[in-house]
């Protein structure tokens, strides 16, 4: 027991430093990666709506494939597919290549796939809203940039949030998913303190408490922004 | 793009395919099988098991599925050395080989989520048509087997296709516990060419073509339940 | 709106500057899962190991600035085409197959592979003992080839790490590893390595190759150039010795 508490301490020879380092990393991944996501699919949903023929086949081509094909294939995809783009575009103008480092590429690789989730949970969302509060901000002279920001979209927010709490927490843990890819996030750690020390059932329910507490969290924050906006409305039944 | 490999490596793959298939059906098999009862006590109670329940469908949910299955399969394993006999018992072909343990946290998995989802169905089938059926005469058991579950599963059977299908994608990652299913045999295929794309691209073709036979299969059950005339 | 504009804002630029240029330092790609001694993660997060110092000594001799790079092991060559790093040390052995697809500088280690059972067992590094047996290996490494090559009649098991097989071997998972010899001491002296000892040597030049190597894209020619002198210059002015001495007690640049 008390090699455990050993193991776990903040400072080395403790691994515990290391683990809260990850938790640290994980969190700025999920954050950067579910906002990447969250502005996808805003405005996936807006052209999956207000879009042309093309658009919309576009977008549903991206929502479909996304949602037919697991994580990890779409993770060491998209990252080597994404950088290459990216530096193929940036010498064919003439700069020099870019590295992006493992947290961006962490956030863009699952902030794309989580984008094509949202499409549907915002697309769901703006559906929901009743057809008359829209008409009645037209029928004032609203034009339609003004009444989407100022009626639509606070109108959608309530319907959007129950799904979007759960892509956030779906969002945390893809980021374990990073830990096969190489890019340094609480489970590599965890899997690293396991190998130095060979406390595997220490480290991997260490590491499980970690996550539960960021849903748990997740949850009770969720659920006050959920209460915020739903009032007001008529209590659900 | 060279897929000359494709040939040398195509019976691997198939062979992968069907271990991925057996792992989806044995996975929801038994994950709905504990679904049902963990959905069900939390409705009906008593208490302290529905708080069992609602303890065990929120582990599962709030923790990585990859957390799981390593916590599983080397956390319980480094637990063996300490056990003395284990390895002269009957149990040990079942312990010592990783496909049990896949299917176990993969069960565990569907059961957490789909426990939540039953739970939610159990609850919207109306009181009005339990009552019913009491006020006729039927035992709880009989309720339960001709009107609640069947009710339940009818008005949850859309988001279980979608489960279905999320448990499709989530077995690509017991391929990191030694189990070559569709997705580890990707992996080979990447290390032993070092090609980069093909074989990425030929396991998300392989994943959408599973995933769009499944929606096929589903869909055609989906029209055989009655609908409400409302 | 506006806010939300500023912020759009500030994430574009915080992306910008987060990007940085390649060619400025020299990336040296080692495997993200340790491999004591050569390369291990300690407890406040840095990199020790006698791979990890040799890779500084190297470096100072080449007189440029190198900044680590872990990357997972089963994709550590494609990261390297890739570009996300230019030269991998991560006790990657030269051999036929790999020089296809990259180039390697001369060597800088050569250590012989081992079998490793339970002290009970009548395992060794004869063929016919291991037939019907378990033998775990790690992916994509020479020891993976020869298993593959030499003994057929058993079953083997890929595992992404080296660790994951040893712990694999401690659950009694498997009846038997095949490893490098040096990677296995740490393993070996430890409490959950107590029951377990060397069976075999296991010797194919043809497929274990010269030794260890440094990685690199085929056209990086100054590059390995510089490498090559380097790895010259700390064999000649000691340097080699002096590390290698603080962990092994013998030259394991092999003969």
């Amino acid at each position: 027991m008390e090699q455990a508490l050993e193991y776990l301490a903040f400072s080395p020879p403790g691994w515990g430093g290391n683990l809260l380092r990850g938790l640290a990393s994980t969190l700025q991944i999920a954050l950067g990666a579910y906002a990447l996501g969250l502005c996808l699919g805003l405005f996936g949903a807006l052209g999956k709506i207000y879009g042309g023929p093309v658009t919309r086949w576009g977008l549903e081509i991206y929502t479909t494939l996304i949602r037919a094909v697991p994580e990890l294939v779409l993770i060491l995809l998209l990252y080597y597919a994404g950088t290459d783009l990216l530096n193929t575009a940036l010498e064919s103008f003439g700069y020099e290549r870019i590295d992006i480092s493992g947290l961006w590429a962490g956030i863009y690789v699952i902030g794309f796939v989580q984008g094509a989730y949202s499409t549907e949970v915002f697309r769901a969302a703006f559906q929901a809203v009743p057809t008359g509060q829209i008409e009645a901000a037209r029928a004032i002279g609203m034009s339609s940039f003004k009444s989407h920001t100022r009626v639509v979209i606070p109108a959608m927010i309530p319907f959007a949030i129950p799904g979007l709490a759960n892509l956030w927490l779906i969002t945390t843990k893809d980021t374990a998913l990073l830990a096969v890819v190489g890019f340094s996030e609480l489970l590599l750690e965890t899997k690293q303190a396991a190998g130095g020390t060979k406390s595997y059932l220490l480290f991997y329910s260490a590491a499980a408490v970690l996550y539960l507490l960021v849903t748990l969290c997740s949850n009770v924050i969720f659920g006050q922004i959920e209460r915020h906006y739903r009032r007001g409305q008529p209590a659900q039944t | 793009m060279e897929w000359y490999w494709l040939p040398e490596y195509a019976p691997r793959f198939v062979e992968g395919i069907w271990l991925t298939l057996q792992l989806l059906v044995l996975a929801m098999f038994f994950g709905m099988a504990i679904a049902i009862p963990v959905g069900l006590v939390q409705v009906t109670g008593p208490r302290p098991l529905a708080w069992l329940a609602k303890s065990f469908t929120t582990l599962i949910r709030g923790t990585p599925l990859l957390v799981q299955i390593w916590l599983v399969y080397y956390g319980l394993g480094s637990l063996f050395p300490s056990i003395p006999g284990l390895r002269e018992s009957f149990l040990w072909p079942i312990l010592r080989d990783a496909f049990p343990y896949a299917v176990f946290a993969l069960t565990l998995s569907v059961a957490g989520y789909e426990g939540e989802i039953m739970r939610g169905a159990f609850r919207s089938v109306p009181n009005g048509e339990l009552e019913a059926a009491r006020a006729m005469g039927m035992s709880r058991f009989t309720i339960l087997r001709r009107i609640w579950l069947p009710r339940a599963l009818q008005n949850v059977f859309p988001t279980l296709t979608g489960e279905f299908i999320l448990t499709l994608k989530a077995t690509p990652l017991v391929s990191t516990i030694t189990i070559y299913e569709a997705f580890g045999i990707g992996t080979i295929v990447r290390q032993e060419t070092y090609r980069i794309y093909e074989p990425l691209l030929l396991l998300a073709a392989i994943y959408a073509f599973l995933t769009l036979i499944l929606v096929v299969i589903f869909r055609y059950f989906e029209n055989r339940i009655p609908k409400r005339a409302l | 709106m506006k806010k939300f504009l500023t912020v759009l804002a500030g994430t574009a630029a915080a992306l910008s500057m987060s990007a940085q240029l390649a060619f400025a330092d020299i990336k040296v790609g080692i495997a993200a899962e340790a491999y004591p001694p050569f390369a291990e993660k300690a407890a406040d997060g840095s990199w020790k190991g006698w791979e990890v110092e040799i890779i500084g000594a190297v470096c100072a001799a080449m007189k440029e600035n190198c900044e680590i790079v872990p990357v997972a092991w089963d994709g550590i060559i494609p990261a390297l085409l890739a570009k996300k790093m230019d030269v991998i040390m991560a006790s990657m052995s030269i051999t036929e197959e790999r020089q296809k697809t990259i180039a390697f500088s001369d060597k800088y280690y050569n250590t012989p592979a081992v079998i490793v059972a339970s002290k009970g067992a009548s395992i060794s590094g004869d063929p016919a003992s291991v037939k019907g047996k378990i033998v775990g290996v790690q992916v994509s490494t020479i020891h993976a080839n020869y298993v593959e090559k030499h003994f057929g009649d058993a079953d083997a098991k890929s595992y992404n790490t080296f660790d994951e097989h040893n712990q694999d071997l401690v659950a009694g998972r498997v009846d038997a590893v095949v490893g490098d010899s040096l990677a296995m001491e740490p393993f070996l002296s430890s409490d959950a390595g107590k029951g377990f000892e060397i069976k075999g040597e296991l010797n194919d030049v043809a497929v274990f190759g010269p030794g260890v190597g440094g990685g690199m894209r085929k056209e990086d020619t100054d590059l390995a150039a510089k490498l090559n002198a380097a790895i010259k210059q700390i064999r000649e002015d000691g340097t080699y010795e002096k590390i290698s001495k603080k962990y092994f007690s013998f030259d394991i640049y092999g003969g």
